[in-house]
C-alpha cells in the first residue's frame, strides 16, 4: 500500500529528475571538440570537469559567496518579521502573511526588473543617497555586487520568512517569562530559549534560501555586470549562447556537488545540533 | 519578620480592577496561601510580585527592599507556573540548572543532583520534560525554582493540573519540602481544603481584595465576612437583627421571632443588620425542645432530606419560615437518627455561633447539602 502511495511522486521524479540528470551527466562526459552541428562523441572524458573548474572557479566561489550573504541578510530581515507576525501581530497576522507571499503573484522576472528601476542611476533611491552623501556624486547601486545580493535577498525572503514563521508560531511566550523569572535578561532569554526553539525554522529557511540563490542567474543578469556574473550565468551562456554542452553539463554537476557538500556539512554542524538543542 | 509586604497594590486592565488596593504581609519562612475563586485576581497578584505584570499602583517590598519597579530577572523571587513552562528543548537537568547557569554559579551538577533528590526525581536528569508525567513535570518546575534559594517562592495553582489522588500526595510532599528548605512559600489555589491543610496563614481573596487573613483554624472558627463563611467550608447564615442590652458578654439577636445570644467576642458585625451564623457540624438534632441540653439555643423544623456519606449524615431541616438548614451529624454510632419528615429541633451552643454584617434586605444563606448518597432509596 505505501508503495502505491509514493508511486505518482516516484514516477514524476524518475521522468523529470533522474532521467535528465543521467542525460546531463552523460553530456558532461562528451568529447568537448564536438559541436551541435557535427555531433558529440561519447569519450567518457572526465577532463571536462577540471577544465570547467579551472576556467570558472571565480564565478562558482562568487555564487556561493553572494548566496551566503543574501541568506544572512534574509535571516536578519526575516527573523524579526516572522517573530512579529507570529507573536505580536494579533488580528493582523493573516494579512501580513498574505503580504509576505503577495510578490509571488507577479513573475520573478518582472519583480527583478522592478528592482532595476528602483536601483537605477536616475532613480529616487540613488538620488536620495547621493543627496545625503551616503553615495558619491557618481556612485551607483545598479551593476554592483550590492545590487545582485539585494535582488537575491528580496526574491528569496519569503522562503526564509515562512519556515521561520511556522516554527515561531508554535513558540510559547510563557517560556520567556519563565526564563526571565530564572534570571535570564532579554538577551539570554533570546539566546537560550527563543533561538533554540526556532532552530528548525532557521535551518529550513537558510537551506530554502541558500540553495536556489546559489544557482540563480536572473538577478546577476538584470542587476549586475559581467564582473558580478554568477555560476548560473556561465552555465546559461554555455548552454544557450556558446552551445558548449559538455562544459555546461560539467559546471551544473560541480554546482550541484558543491551545494550538496555544503548542505550536508551545515546540517551536520548546525542543523543536527540545533534541532536537538541542549545548551 | 515580614519577608514580603504588599501595600496598596492595585492593577487595572482598562475598566476592570483585577487587584484592588491589596495590603498583605507574609512572614519569613511561612507557608502562605492565597485562596479565592477563579478570576478573583490571584494570578495577577503573583505576577506583579514576580515582575511579569506592572502594577497600576502600590508597592511591593521584600525585606527592606522596594522591588516594585525591578525587572523580573533582578528579583530574589522565583515562580512555579501553573502551566509549568518547562523548557522543552532542555533536559530535566538543564531545566533545573537554568537559573544557576544564568548567575554563573559553581558546582552546578551537585546542586542539581541534590535538588532532584529532594523532589524525588533522582536519575531523571537526562530525560526531556515531554517524556514525564504531570506529577513529575510539576516536581521539575518546583526544583527549577527552588534551586535558586529565592527569598519568596511563588506557586500559581501548582497542583491544579493533577488528578485528585496525586494532588493529595503532592500536597503532603510540598509541605514536607517547604519545611525542609524553610523558604517562604506563597501558594495560590482555589481549593479551600488545599489551602487549609497546607498553609500557616490563609488569605481569602474576593474580587481583587483580601476578605480575611489568618491561621486556617481561626478563619474557619470565626469567619469575618459572609463570603469567607461560605467559601471556606459551609455555613448556615440567618438574617437577624442585633438587639440592645445583653449581659455576661452575650449579645442578644432576634431572627424570625426567635431570640438568641452570641458572645460579644464572636461578633464581627458593625451594624445591627446581621447574619447569625452556625457551621453545619455545630448544629445537632433532637426530637423536641425538652431534649435540648442546657446552655444551647434552638430552632424547630422538619427533616426534608437525609444524605448518608459514611463518616457523617447530612440533614436538611426546613424551619418554620421555610429556610433549609444544613446539619452534619458525625456517625459515632450513638447518635439519634431522625426520619424523613420527622419534626425536630436543631440546636447549637452560643459559643459556636457568630455574627457578620448583612447587606440591607439580604435574606438567609444556607449551605447546599451534599446529596450524593441518598438513604431514602
Ligand atoms: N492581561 C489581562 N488583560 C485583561 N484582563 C486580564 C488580564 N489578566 C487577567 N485579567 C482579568 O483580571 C481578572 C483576574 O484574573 P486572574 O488574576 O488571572 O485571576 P485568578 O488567577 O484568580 O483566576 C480576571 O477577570 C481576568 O479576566
Ligand atoms: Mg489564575
Amino acid at each position: 500500500m505505501p508503495y502505491l502511495l509514493i508511486l505518482p511522486a516516484g514516477l514524476w521524479l524518475i521522468v523529470f529528475f533522474v532521467v535528465p540528470a543521467v542525460q546531463l551527466f552523460a553530456t558532461s562526459l562528451y568529447d568537448p571538440s564536438g559541436s551541435l552541428a557535427t555531433g558529440y562523441a561519447m569519450t567518457g572524458d572526465l577532463g571536462n570537469y577540471p577544465r570547467a573548474l579551472g576556467d570558472y572557479w571565480p564565478q562558482l566561489l562568487r555564487s556561493l559567496g553572494y548566496a551566503a550573504v543574501a541568506t544572512l541578510a534574509c535571516l536578519a530581515l526575516g527573523f524579526p518579521l516572522a517573530y512579529a507576525i507570529a507573536l505580536k501581530a494579533g488580528r493582523w497576522r493573516n494579512m501580513l502573511l498574505v503580504a509576505v507571499i503577495a510578490p509571488f503573484f507577479t513573475s520573478f522576472l518582472i519583480r527583478t526588473l522592478a528592482w532595476k528601476t528602483i536601483l537605477s542611476d536616475t532613480g529616487v533611491l540613488v538620488g536620495l543617497l547621493r543627496h545625503a552623501h551616503l553615495l558619491g556624486a557618481d556612485g551607483r547601486l545598479l551593476a554592483t555586487p550590492f545590487a545582485v545580493v539585494a535582488g537575491l535577498t528580496y526574491n528569496f525572503l519569503p522562503f526564509m520568512v515562512l519556515p521561520l514563521y511556522a516554527s515561531l508560531e508554535r513558540f510559547d511566550r510563557r517560556l520567556l517569562e519563565a526564563a526571565g523569572d530564572l534570571y535570564a535578561g532579554p538577551v539570554a532569554g533570546f539566546r537560550r530559549v527563543t533561538l533554540p526553539l526556532a532552530a528548525p525554522g532557521i535551518v529550513a529557511g537558510t537551506l530554502l534560501t541558500f540553495i536556489p540563490a546559489a544557482g540563480d542567474y536572473v538577478n546577476a543578469q538584470l542587476l549586475g555586470t559581467p564582473r558580478t556574473a554568477m555560476i548560473g550565468n556561465v552555465i546559461d551562456s554555455a548552454f544557450l549562447v556558446r552551445l558548449d554542452y559538455p562544459s555546461a553539463a560539467a559546471l551544473s554537476f560541480v554546482l550541484m556537488f558543491a551545494i550538496l557538500v555544503l548542505t550536508v556539512g551545515y546540517l551536520r554542524r548546525v542543523g543536527a545540533g540545533a534541532l536537538d538543542a541542549v545548551s | 519578620m515580614a519577608d514580603l509586604r504588599l501595600t496598596g497594590l492595585t492593577k487595572r486592565f482598562g475598566a476592570l480592577t483585577a487587584v484592588d488596593d491589596l495590603h498583605l504581609e507574609v512572614h519569613s519562612g511561612s507557608f502562605f496561601a492565597l485562596l479565592g475563586a477563579s478570576g478573583c485576581g490571584k494570578t495577577t497578584t503573583l505576577r506583579m510580585v514576580a515582575g511579569l505584570t506592572e502594577p497600576t499602583g502600590g508597592q511591593i517590598r521584600i525585606g527592606d527592599d522596594d522591588i516594585t519597579r525591578l525587572r523580573p530577572y533582578r528579583r530574589p523571587v522565583n515562580t512555579v507556573f501553573q502551566s509549568y513552562a518547562l523548557f522543552p528543548h532542555l533536559s530535566v537537568h538543564e531545566n533545573v540548572a537554568f537559573g544557576l547557569r544564568r548567575r554563573r554559579q559553581r558546582d552546578i551538577d551537585r546542586q542539581v543532583a541534590d535538588m532532584l533528590a529532594l523532589v524525588q526525581l533522582d536519575g531523571f536528569g537526562p530525560r526531556r520534560p515531554a517524556g514525564l508525567s504531570g506529577g513529575q513535570q510539576q516536581r521539575v518546575a518546583l526544583a527549577r525554582a527552588l534551586i535558586n534559594h529565592p527569598r519568596v517562592l511563588l506557586l500559581d495553582e501548582p497542583l491544579g493540573a493533577l488528578d485528585l489522588n496525586l494532588r493529595r500526595r503532592m500536597q503532603i510532599e510540598l509541605k514536607r519540602i517547604q519545611t525542609e528548605v524553610g523558604v517562604t512559600f506563597v501558594h495560590v489555589t482555589h481549593d479551600q481544603e488545599e489551602a487549609m491543610t497546607m498553609a500557616d496563614t490563609v488569605a481569602v481573596m474576593n474580587a481583587g481584595r483580601i476578605e480575611q487573613l489568618g491561621p486556617p483554624a481561626q478563619l474557619y472558627d470565626l469567619p469575618g465576612t459572609p463570603f469567607v463563611a461560605t467559601f471556606l467550608g459551609q455555613s448556615n447564615l440567618l438574617a437577624a437583627h442585633s438587639e440592645p442590652g445583653g449581659e455576661n458578654g452575650e449579645l442578644p439577636v432576634s431572627a424570625y421571632g426567635g431570640r438568641f445570644t452570641v458572645p460579644r467576642d464572636r461578633c464581627r458585625a458593625a451594624t445591627a443588620t446581621v447574619y447569625l451564623g452556625v457551621r453545619p457540624e455545630k448544629l445537632h438534632l433532637a426530637g423536641s425542645p425538652d431534649a435540648v441540653p442546657p446552655g444551647h439555643q434552638h430552632v424547630a423544623g422538619v427533616v426534608t432530606d437525609i444524605a448518608y456519606v459514611g463518616v457523617s449524615t447530612q440533614y436538611l431541616v426546613r424551619t418554620g419560615w421555610g429556610t433549609e438548614l444544613s446539619v452534619f451529624a458525625p456517625s459515632t454510632g450513638a447518635e439519634e437518627r431522625p426520619e424523613l419528615g420527622a419534626p425536630v429541633v436543631a440546636y447549637w451552643h452560643s459559643r459556636h455561633a457568630f455574627l457578620l454584617d448583612r447587606p440591607d434586605g439580604a435574606g438567609d444563606r444556607t449551605a447546599p447539602a451534599d446529596l450524593s448518597v441518598d438513604v431514602r432509596a
